[in-house]
């Protein structure tokens, strides 16, 4: 259960939003929709506690987030505006260290058949900067099948994915969800889901 | 703990390895800046051999200055630094891991390099033993230390400029003692012992409180 | 009756309250430095004996150890500061860091350079490697890029955490700094300054002496609420807070 009280969050000298209450169950999509500039990335930081929220809390399983520290971000796997992958490097060396740092599932077998799952077969040994723009975003995206974190805070993952990759993505965050996660998304698509809740929340007026 | 160290240390040093030419730019900046320093100040054995510690420590401070500024800008650029603050793990240690890879390839090669330096300067052998000494014990100070700075000027414009006016000041200390143990080398191989002891108590703290530092200034610039 | 000190934390209740200081610390800023230099001119020995005399010129002293001591005593305040804004986040001691960093630098900058000129006629040089002058220089270059570092970053809130850390940084570097130049070689130490004992100075010249750093205190406190107030100012109409405006307003009418 993510919950968050009376958030208030200011970029430079604006107030993005104040007051804001809401909280996600497991089983549950939050849909986060608003403007371009209305505040939603900076929203999605602070739940992931990269941004400091000007007054306001966010809690955890009934406790605070930041007091949880490294407990949260273990339950936690955000995917941001960057795909975090290095292009020296090669799909496999990249989700394998991803797997180490966020405490995950990082054996050469499980990668492999991620990477395979979301259609790189064949470029698991390639430096990702070979790759082209929405490769490397899949590659980004052979994260989410190698998680064991229950909230995915999602930050516009369709945008640059051919038709079958957002068509992946959106059976991987249904199967998610329907598996008791948590997911909170901004995207300009529509998501459908078969199991779980859906809620959207508007920023801005 | 340990596996994310080594992860990342092996992750960065591998990184390094593809992109050869940076390691080795600052090595040649190094060699450039105290090979430059003769034709400046001329060519007799007595003023080398009294410049000559100085000079080693300010070029290795310049060149450790040089590398910093690539510690931590990569991988704000294309994002991984983020995954890094949301890990699992505690920021410090992956900011100590990254300092490690970053001394490894910057500060070692330095130190490897110093005879060859030394001989330029006529330095006798027991003055370079206690120049690559020092200079071990002393070049990660500087790469602990500058991580600081490198990590609250990172994506700030003119950050190179502005890094070197942050943190030169901060490495007064390891330069007054690290030259003055070659310093006194030339007198009394013997009177060495407390530079190096100071060096070596530097090196501690600066261990325990830089990736504090550190990872406290890379939350700041990530906000 | 329990006074509510974070109410004052507020900017918009710290700023009319500062406004109604700031003519208080000009008068007692004005008063103790026309005493302290009157007295420092006419009331003290022409001549300090001692081994090496000194004549007229050692009067610099009453410039020279004042700024001296502020700007030492500045950055440990502005540290301070800068430590209270990222513990308790308040905007205020971020805004106050900011304003004494200025001044500071201004009066480290002066004792360089009252240094400057006493050395002159009592060592014969302008610049020595002493200890202290060394030490004194490169905590001006802690104000330099503390500032500098502070006006590169766009993003207000970014800057005020950054800067704060890099002051608190360089508080806990300072001893080090001027200990490693105080002391080059560990084996043996020397000074080119001589050991100061206030006890041991004559009466008028510590009166005065004392007076002007009270007075260079005082105007510390007088320069850094001006500012602080057109801080609040700028920060808190951008952020378009609707009580700059009446404020304003009202002090235009008046």
């Amino acid at each position: 259960m993510l919950e968050v009280s009376q958030l208030e969050c200011r970029r430079g000298d604006r107030t993005l939003f104040s007051a804001l209450d809401f909280s996600v169950a497991p089983g549950n999509l939050l849909h986060v929709r608003g403007a371009n500039g209305s505040g939603k990335t900076t929203l999605l930081r602070s739940l992931c506690g990269l941004f400091t929220p000007d007054s306001g809390e966010i809690r955890w399983q009934g406790e605070s987030a930041r007091r949880l520290g490294e407990e949260y971000r273990r339950d936690l796997l955000y995917f941001g505006h960057h795909n975090g992958i290095k292009g020296d490097l090669t799909g496999v060396e990249n989700l394998r260290i991803a797997a180490t740092l966020d405490a995950n599932r990082g054996d050469d077998g499980v990668i492999w058949d991620a990477l395979a799952r979301i259609g790189l077969a064949g470029f698991e040994d390639l430096p990702t900067r070979m790759l082209s723009q929405g490769q490397k975003k899949r590659v980004a995206l052979a994260r989410l099948m190698l998680s064991r974190a229950p909230l995915w805070i999602l930050d516009e993952p369709f945008t640059a994915l051919d038709l079958g990759a957002v068509d992946l993505l959106q059976t991987l965050i249904a199967e998610h969800v329907a598996a008791d996660g948590l997911v909170v998304l901004t995207t300009h698509q529509e998501v459908e889901l078969t199991a779980g809740g859906l809620a959207s929340l508007h920023l801005g007026s | 703990m340990f596996r994310v160290f080594w992860c990342i240390l092996h992750r960065d040093l591998t990184l390094a390895l593809r992109r050869r030419t940076d390691v080795l730019t600052t090595l040649f900046f190094f060699i450039i800046v105290v090979s430059l320093f003769p034709l400046g100040v001329g060519t007799e054995k007595e003023t080398l051999q009294t410049l000559g510690p100085g000079v080693v420590w300010v070029a290795a401070l310049l060149a450790s200055m040089l590398a910093l500024e690539r510690l931590f800008a990569a991988d704000y650029e294309d994002g991984t630094l983020e995954q890094m603050l949301l890990a699992a793990q505690p920021l410090s240690l992956v900011v100590l891991a990254k300092i490690t890879a970053h001394w490894l390839l910057t500060g070692l090669p330095l130190v490897l390099i110093a005879p060859l330096a030394g001989m330029q300067y006529h330095l006798t052998g027991e003055s370079i033993l206690v120049m690559m000494g020092a200079l071990l014990v002393g070049t990660p100070v500087l790469s602990l230390i500058g991580a600081i700075g490198a990590a609250l000027t990172l994506g700030v414009r003119g950050g190179g400029i502005l890094l070197s006016l942050l943190i030169l000041p901060l490495y007064v200390p390891v330069l007054v003692y690290g030259s003055g143990a070659v310093e006194i080398s030339r007198i009394d191989f013997s009177a060495t012992g407390p530079y190096f002891a100071l060096l070596a108590s530097f090196l501690l703290v600066a261990l325990t409180f830089a990736p504090l530092a550190s990872s406290a200034a890379l939350k700041i610039s990530l906000e | 009756m329990a006074l509510n000190w974070f109410r004052f934390a507020a900017p918009s209740a710290f700023y009319p309250l500062a406004g109604r200081a700031i003519p208080i610390f000009w008068w007692l800023t004005v008063i103790p430095l026309v005493i302290g230099l009157v007295w420092g001119f006419f009331m003290t020995p022409d001549q300090l004996g001692g081994t090496n005399a000194q004549k007229e010129y050692y009067r610099i002293i009453f410039i020279h150890v004042p700024t001296a001591w502020m700007s030492m005593w500045l950055y440990v305040v502005m540290a301070g500061w800068a430590a209270v804004g990222l513990v308790f986040k308040t905007r205020l001691s971020f805004m106050m860091a900011n304003a004494i960093a200025p001044t500071g630098a201004v009066f480290t900058f002066l004792a360089l350079w009252t240094g400057a000129f006493w050395g002159r006629p009592s060592w014969g040089t302008y610049w020595d490697w002493d200890p202290r002058l060394t030490a004194e220089l490169i905590l001006f270059f802690l104000y330099i890029g503390y500032i500098a570092l502070h006006s590169a970053i766009d993003d207000t809130r970014r800057a005020d955490r950054a800067a704060a850390l890099l002051a608190i940084v360089g508080l806990v570097m300072v001893p080090v700094i001027f200990w490693s130049v105080n002391c080059p070689d560990p084996n043996q130490c020397a000074a080119l300054h001589q050991r100061s004992d206030l006890t041991r100075m004559e009466g008028n010249i510590l009166f005065s002496m004392l007076t002007i750093t009270f007075a260079f205190w005082m105007y510390s406190f007088a320069t850094t609420l001006m500012r602080l107030r057109s801080l609040i100012l700028e920060r808190e109409s951008a952020a378009g807070a609707s009580w700059v405006e009446t404020t304003l307003g009202k002090e235009g009418a008046s």
